[in-house]
């Protein structure tokens, strides 16, 4: 013992190791430690055994167990399906007009039609549906061939002017100009009255003598008084949507070129249940039309 | 001293620890801290509140399942997170002070490890007897008694484990079905998983690691340093009054009469004599140990102490020493004690004025507005309303603007709509601009959407943004 207190503190064990005056102090692992990590060895052995691990030429090994993250994905997948049966069977079973009244179909329409939606749609109609020029905006409560529940699941069904199916919504815009159909004096007056129709800027004295051209040629498909006509999917030319613009140039070109938009027919593609849902999403977006008393 | 020829192992093997018993102040302190932290921790969960016929009638329950947190009165939903965030910074600045006042504190009162191994230690020292028989028994070779002592003791130390992992699956679903359903098989096997882990972790941590997750795998021991300062008490030895050592009556000796009882009593196995140190976690013991046998021998007590750093000094030049408040109270611990209070009177007054309902408007921005055939301009707002009361509410939506607009639910014929008790529901809303309006020409209009609780009067709202063409 030394007189001096600060002796009295065990010296503590050293490694021997010393650096420029420094030395180390000696705090060995616990043997527990290290068997730890010769357990977590052997188990990453056992480990590579049982599962998929250790590539070869062509493929992995593929492990003992039968391991495999597709198989898993597969019957994840097909729990969900297998969970949400009861209710597709319902979905598809309902009067379509009765969906929106129905919590459980409404939650239903809402989610996985959204998710069918931006798998399906959304290349054309936009993420959030509001379309682009060309494609229709399905926010609005503008529709070219009807906003009603079953207006919706039809042209979801059968699509819009393709060869894939016959019961596609069909018609055909002919093409004025390009056919010389009209002169190219007649289209422009017919341009200023459609201009003054929709309450735009014209030139009167043009488009009053466009009345005449539009009687004539125009108001079989869009209506004497230009509001259009569903059954021929003939937009109302009167109001402030435009699928392809409304300025004199662009529908310059409409009358000139005529338009020919098309849409998929998605039964043979989607489910009866995933094509109710995806309508009954569009349809409660903000334009949805009740249906037409009977 | 440094000889290269002979490595010193990289590894050793654990020094067993045979705490011996204590008796003292801060053993008597320690027993009852471990009897209200371990009566909180099995009891509480069996502690019924009547909340309604729709709601749980468990006093602390968080139900993942529901995404609800009930504590008594309180009831927490997801959205209120910041609660428990707060209680979490409470917490944190609470373990600030107190270490900052007292050192290692709740590493040597309050930890679980602490409380748990303390538990073990009761046991082994009812089953095997007290130190020097743990000892023997230790070193003695195997044969019947010792298998017998040993498996009791493990059998018992298993019960203690299982009904820990038990009482925390308590927490978490009704305790009384959840019991019933465990005794007969019936519940979840998630619930019979983590019994398992914590029966295990339990076992092992308290039965057999002990001293060593304090030191090799607690991280606090690490951090806590940061906030200690030479005004933290701490558990010292007087070694100015102690040293030199020597057996009793030995000529110049100190105070201490190296009869290792401070060694003896230390559940960490380290001598407090060689100063503060990483395992020291302050539990106090040695400081009953030494009294007691500073009374034996007629000494004044406190030979091993609660000591700051700065007592040191002052002690050896023969000044008075600083009171324990002295020490207690200053900028530090008064900074953090004012944090404390303030985080807290904070969350006590966001309990008392938050809504029994609430509302998020988040406005849709693909796209930001929609062109109705008349030309108006319509805005959709994904409105997340939630209906904290035990029964269905009509609540009102309406919209606060300076400017005309009209609003509609989607779905829905008027302005108000009926959520069911205790539910969240979304709500399509359309605020519409008249075509050539202000709004409507605008790009950006701030707008404000309000809920009215109509069967209260309750009112909340939130400021949006409506957005029209141009720009």
């Amino acid at each position: 013992m030394s007189k001096k207190p600060v002796a009295t503190r065990a010296e503590p064990e050293t490694t021997g190791h010393v650096w420029d005056g420094l030395r180390e102090y000696n705090n060995p692992l616990p043997r527990w430690w290290l068997w730890t990590f010769y357990i977590t060895i052997v188990w990453a052995l056992i480990y590579t055994i049982l599962y998929p691990a250790w590539p070869l030429v062509n493929r992995a090994t593929q492990g003992l167990i039968g391991s495999d993250q597709r198989a898993a994905v597969r019957a994840e997948i097909a729990r969900f399906e297998e969970m949400n049966a009861p209710v597709e069977a319902k979905l598809v079973a309902a009067d379509p007009n009765a969906i929106a009244a129905d919590p459980e179909l409404a939650n239903f329409v809402r989610n996985a039609g959204a998710a069918i939606f931006q798998t399906n749609c959304a290349q054309c109609h936009g993420s959030g549906a509001a379309g682009a020029v060309g494609y229709p905006n399905l926010l609005d409560n503008d529709w070219l061939w009807g906003g009603t529940m079953e207006d919706i699941l039809f042209t979801v069904t059968h699509g819009i002017r393709n060869t894939t199916d016959p019961d596609a919504r069909f018609s055909q815009m002919p093409a004025f100009g390009k056919d010389e159909l009209l002169t190219p004096e007649q289209i422009d007056q017919v341009v200023q009255y459609v201009l003054k129709i929709s309450g735009q800027q014209n030139d009167a004295a043009q488009a009053a003598a466009g009345a005449q051209v539009f009687a004539e040629n125009c108001a079989a498909c869009h209506g004497e008084d230009g509001k259009g006509m569903r059954e021929v999917g003939a937009p109302n030319l009167t109001d402030a949507i435009w699928l392809y613009g409304g300025d004199a140039a662009s529908l310059t070109a409409t009358v000139t070129n005529a338009r020919y938009g098309v849409m998929p027919n998605w039964n043979t593609r989607l489910s009866e249940a995933d094509i109710r849902a995806v309508a009954g999403y569009v349809h409660q977006l903000g334009g949805g039309e009740a249906p037409a008393n009977p | 001293m440094s000889s290269t020829e002979t490595p010193p192992a990289l590894y050793a093997a654990r020094e067993p620890v045979f705490p011996r018993r204590v008796y003292g102040p801060f053993r008597n302190l320690k027993w009852v801290i471990m009897a209200i932290t371990l009566g909180i921790y099995y009891i509480t969960p069996w502690i019924r509140w009547d909340r309604g016929p729709n709601l749980p009638d468990q006093a602390v329950l968080v139900d993942l399942a529901n995404r609800r947190f009930f504590f008594f009165m309180i009831e927490i939903w997801p959205h209120e997170f910041y609660f428990v965030a707060g209680l979490l910074i409470m917490a944190g600045l609470g373990l600030f002070l107190f270490t900052s006042a007292l050192g290692r504190v709740w590493c040597g009162y309050a930890c679980p490890q602490t409380v748990w191994t303390d538990l073990f230690i009761l046991v082994e020292r009812w089953i095997e007897g007290d130190r020097n028989a743990r000892v023997r028994l230790w070193h003695q070779k195997w044969d019947l008694r010792k298998a017998r002592l040993r498996l009791f003791k493990w059998a018992v130390w298993l019960l203690i484990a299982v009904a820990t992992g038990g009482a925390w699956v308590f927490y978490f679903t009704d305790a009384p079905t959840l019991a019933r359903d465990l005794v007969t098989g019936n519940a979840h096997p998630v619930a019979y998983t983590t019994i398992a882990i914590l029966t295990a972790t339990t076992f092992a941590f308290g039965g057999f690691f002990r001293e060593q997750i304090c030191i090799y795998a607690c991280p606090w021991p690490r951090i806590q340093a940061a906030m200690m300062d030479e005004d933290t008490l701490t558990v010292a030895y007087r070694e100015w009054r102690g040293e030199p050592r020597g057996k009793l009556g030995t000529p110049g000796a100190g105070d201490c009469i190296d009869c290792m009882a401070c060694v003896n009593v230390c559940p960490m196995g380290i001598d407090i004599r060689n100063g503060q140190q990483l395992a020291c976690i302050t539990c106090a013991l040695c400081i009953d140990a030494c009294d007691d046998v500073m009374k034996k021998i007629g000494k004044p007590r406190g030979l091993i102490d609660y000591l700051a750093l700065t007592d040191e000094p002052r002690e050896r030049s023969g000044l008075p020493p600083k009171s324990v408040w002295s020490h207690v109270f200053r900028p530090r611990t008064i900074l953090y004690t004012v944090l404390w209070t303030a985080v807290g009177v904070g969350l006590v007054v966001a309990l008392f004025m938050r809504s029994p309902f609430s509302v998020t408007v988040a406005p849709e921005r693909s796209p930001l507005y929609v062109t109705l055939a008349d030309g108006s301009i319509r805005n959709i707002y994904e409105v997340r309303v939630r209906n904290q009361h035990g029964d269905d509410r009509p609540f009102r939506v309406s919209v606060g603007s300076t400017q005309p607009m009209t609003l509609q639910i989607e779905g829905i014929e008027g302005e108000v709509v009926t959520i069911p008790a205790d539910t969240t529901q979304n709500l399509r809303v359309y605020l519409t601009a008249p075509d050539g309006s202000q709004a409507a020409l605008t790009p950006r209009t701030e707008v404000r959407l309000w809920v009215e609780d109509t069967k209260s009067r309750d009112r909340v709202s939130q400021e949006t943004v409506f957005n029209g063409k141009g720009g």
